[in-house]
């Protein structure tokens, strides 16, 4: 397991490279999810102005 | 009408395609998932360790998928972008906007993960290499699309400016693909061939084109995620918009 780890000395490299890789994408996954709360709390506030106008 | 034309013109349509874009996307991510599970596992158990490179060659498996990934994207945006601006297709220029983002990311990770392969097999992070420059110029095309589209106001205005700009960029593709082949710099040319014999063992190669086969798919899935995100902004004040707020749509 340690070999494994140890990745016959390039351990920094490529842990780091599969690091990169995972975080970027989780962030990009994340990214949609997060935008749309935003959009959907906007709209929200939308359809309430406009119910708080109407006679 | 013909029913492949028909199928078109429904899923442009902003309520079909929110709806079934949102019914495949759990299906997307989760084969991505997998697919990308088992491309590491492959890549970073069952394949032997290169004879001249060692371990380090295993930083193949996130940057060669990554790599083909973003010419795809970019291809994908601007074959959107020209449907966009010249039938003034919603759908395509949300696709197209939704695409720039996820190429930026993948452009990102193959930059960083191949400055960390260039340092041990190499001896340097960075060069300006022909492939390396023409890479950095995709991810600022990337940049470009991104900040031309959010600098204009009207959404669908700075969709079509931002499409234009996506489709000008194309010219660097083949700089992308063929500077191997053109310059004689420090990146090696192409491994993996669709049309030649590859020079690379089965065992090293299928975790390769399993991982391209889920960077593909969570390319689709992301881009749908986004689509959708988009057409509820852009759509807002249309009723099937409004449907989906249970409730408080009932007075709208």
């Amino acid at each position: 397991m340690a070999e494994f780890f140890a990745m016959g000395g390039y351990a920094a490299y490529v842990w780091t490279a599969y690091a990169v890789f995972a975080l970027t994408l989780l962030a990009d996954a994340c990214a949609p999810l997060l935008q749309r709360r935003r959009a959907l709390r906007e709209l929200r506030g939308r359809i309430k102005r406009e119910a708080a106008r109407r006679p | 009408m013909n029913p492949f034309v028909l199928w078109f013109h429904k899923f442009g349509s902003p309520p079909y395609f929110y709806r079934v874009a949102g019914r495949w996307l759990p299906w997307l991510y989760a084969l991505a998932l997998v697919t990308g599970v088992g491309g590491f596992y492959g890549g970073l158990v069952m394949a032997p360790a290169d004879y001249q490179q060692g371990d380090s060659f295993r930083i193949i498996y996130v940057h060669v998928p990554c790599a083909w990934m973003i010419l795809f994207a970019y291809l994908f945006m601007a074959a959107n972008g020209l449907i966009a601006l010249v039938w003034r297709i919603k759908l395509s220029e949300t696709l197209a906007m939704a695409a720039a983002p996820v190429g930026a990311a993948f452009t990102f990770i193959t930059l960083v993960t191949g400055s960390l392969w260039g340092k041990p097999t190499w001896g340097t992070f960075w060069s300006w290499d022909a492939r390396l420059t023409s890479e950095l110029v995709l991810l600022f095309l990337y940049f470009g699309v991104i900040g031309l589209y959010r600098s204009i106001e009207d959404a669908r205005q700075a969709a079509r400016a931002a499409a234009f700009l996506a489709l000008v960029g194309v010219v660097n593709l083949p700089i992308v693909h063929y500077s191997v082949v053109w310059w004689n710099t420090l990146h090696q040319a192409q491994t993996v061939s669709f049309t030649g014999q590859s020079k690379i063992s089965p065992s090293m190669l299928w975790p390769l084109l399993m991982l391209a086969f889920a960077t593909h798919v969570y390319f689709f899935a992301s881009l749908l995620a986004r689509a959708r995100v988009a057409l509820l902004t852009l759509e807002s004040g249309k009723d099937w918009v409004r449907g989906l707020l249970p409730g408080e749509a009932a007075h709208g």
